[in-house]
């Protein structure tokens, strides 16, 4: 198994993961940096190292301009490292950020149904499976609608389904909450943690709201701004579902916070 | 699962927060209504310039020949009309138009794609294209009589060239005004190549790409008026152009207003009836109201 580590190819269904301390890497960054040529500065990103296994939900926080985005970006394959390696398992992970950038010429239906056209599935299978991922997030009476017709809260439930859709097995999500008002927002971490369940993916979660990190991950790693590099990681070990107003992800949140804050405070100086 | 996050309790929840959140479509506002308080200004405004038309022509300030009355003018249109020359003439203008405006749009929209997918191309003929948008299409008319003599080859060279620049800059424009969050999101989904061009750059581009084919059909339109008129010959039939210079030639006054009258229609007409419609639902299919509103 040691030997297969670095192949692309890994199969969740493999069964010897069980007896291997190390499962399969849904995603792996090794010594990972990025600097866009300006050497006056330091680099976005700087050796970072991280590995989200195979199921395993991520969060990543940090302060404005700790290469959250770049990380991400890079991951998805949309930018290149400038030194390092990236590995992600079998199939294109799929990328959800901010906004949601439905195609307003298409409906929320056809939008679903053209992530399945670009991965190849035959044109008599993809309505079916469109209504299918529509109900997943609960949106099977909408499927008619057209972009602008929909709130900031179901333009983005589209948008999950959209990213499931490539059946990738990583989702990258890059503060997609971020935008949506509370209420709204806390709906969308019971849904996305639901789904989580329910499909095993492997999530890399980008934001810069510790609560929300710490209401949805397994796993939380701090990132300092410039360079970026990974400081700190938690375990959150509350079981799910949790609340964002549990006292105990307030208790994980405090700390977390006074470790950004000391990163922030950092470079006043 | 805790009672807490019970699904069902997530569920009825987001159908609250849907129904809150969505957008309220306002109520169509009555149709008549609407259309009647766009047309009246117009028709006031046309009923007063023929009332003072016909008042200047009743003075007798200028001769009848040089200023025919709105009555004069109605005569001459409605001889064209009963004799059959009317008709013919828009007729077959509208033929030459159409089918110049259809090579054209087949020629834009190719060459616009080309030249939207590679950028060292556009860098090279870009500035050349729209360049061409602001030379005056009258000005191929001799050389399309030298290279095809008087022919209907020559008129469509001139109509060609009027249109396509516009057609072009409309798809180049619309391209250029495709949001990168699209063209990312299309990235990440695995368009690329023609995928990339079929579902995200065209439809996006369909705003920009369709206020070119509006200006390509006036450009059309404009240039096959100004070749029939020069290229008046009996061998080519009898176009609205030809119409106007015959009415040049036999000093007849009314036939050239009646025919400027005809050709300003017909472009209004298929303006009207045709781009403007398109552009609306187009616009209004995307949540953007086109201009005049909803």
């Amino acid at each position: 198994m040691t030997a297969t580590r670095t192949d692309h190819s890994l199969l969740p269904a493999d069964l010897s993961v069980h007896d291997d301390p190390h499962p399969p890497a849904a995603v792996r960054l090794e010594q990972v940096s990025k600097d866009f040529g300006d050497t006056s500065r330091p680099p976005v990103l700087d050796r970072i190292d991280l590995t989200v296994a195979s199921g395993e939900f991520v969060c990543l926080v940090g302060a404005s301009g700790c290469g959250k985005s770049t990380l991400l970006s890079i991951i998805a394959g949309l930018d290149a490292p400038t030194s390092g390696t990236v590995e992600v398992a079998a199939g294109h992970p799929a990328l959800m950020v901010e906004e949601p950038a439905l195609f307003p010429w298409l409906d929320a239906g056809q939008n679903v149904e053209l992530a399945l056209r670009l991965r190849g599935v035959p044109r008599g299978a993809r309505g079916g499976e469109a209504r299918r991922l529509l109900d997943l997030v609960h949106l099977d009476g909408a499927s008619a609608k057209r972009v602008h017709e929909l709130s900031g809260g179901m333009r983005q439930r589209v948008a999950l389904a959209r990213a499931l859709a490539q059946e990738g097995r990583v989702l990258l999500m890059d503060e997609p909450f971020a935008a949506l008002d509370a209420i709204t927002r806390d709906v969308m971490h019971d849904e996305l943690t639901r789904i989580w369940q329910d499909t095993g993916l492997s999530v890399l979660f980008v934001t810069h709201n510790v609560r929300e990190a710490v209401r949805l991950g397994q796993r939380v790693v701090l990132l300092s701004s410039r360079p970026g590099r990974v400081v700190r990681e938690w375990t959150v070990s509350i079981p799910q579902p949790r609340r964002i107003e549990d006292p105990a992800v307030g208790d994980l949140s405090t700390e977390i916070t006074e470790h950004l804050r000391r990163e922030i405070v950092r470079h006043g100086r | 699962m805790a009672a807490d996050t019970d699904p069902s309790d997530v569920r009825a929840l987001e159908a609250g927060l849907d129904a809150l959140d969505s957008l309220v479509t306002p109520v169509a506002s009555n149709r008549t209504r609407a259309a009647w308080s766009a047309f009246w200004p117009t028709a006031a405004a046309v009923v007063v310039f023929g009332g003072v038309w016909q008042a200047v022509a009743l003075a007798g300030l200028r001769p009848s020949y040089a200023l025919p009355s709105p009555a004069d003018v109605w005569t001459a249109f409605v001889v064209a009309a009963q004799d059959g020359s009317g008709v013919r003439a828009v007729g077959l203008s509208l033929e030459r138009g159409g089918l110049g405006f259809a090579i054209s749009v087949v020629v834009g929209v190719l060459l616009g794609t080309t030249l939207a997918t590679a950028p060292l191309l556009r860098r090279a003929l870009g500035p050349i294209v729209s360049g061409l948008q602001s030379l005056p299409s009258v000005a191929w008319v001799p050389a399309a009589l030298i290279w095809f003599q008087l022919s209907n080859a020559a008129i469509f060279t001139v109509v060609l060239l009027g249109a396509i620049p516009s057609i072009v800059n409309g798809l180049l424009a619309g391209v250029d005004q495709v949001s990168p969050l699209f063209l990312r999101v299309g990235q990440v989904l695995g368009a690329s190549g023609w995928t990339r061009i079929r579902y995200v750059l065209l439809p996006g581009a369909l705003p920009g790409f369709l206020a070119g084919l509006k200006q390509g059909w006036a450009f059309a339109w404009r240039s096959l008026m100004a070749a029939e008129l020069i290229s008046s010959s009996p061998r080519l039939g009898t176009g609205l152009g030809q119409l106007l210079d015959l009415g040049r030639q036999t000093n007849d006054m009314s036939l050239v207003i009646a025919a400027i009258l005809l050709i300003f229609a017909v472009g209004m007409a298929i303006e009207l009836a045709v781009f403007s419609p398109l552009e609306r639902k187009v616009l209004r299919a995307r949540g953007l109201t086109g201009p005049g509103g909803r």
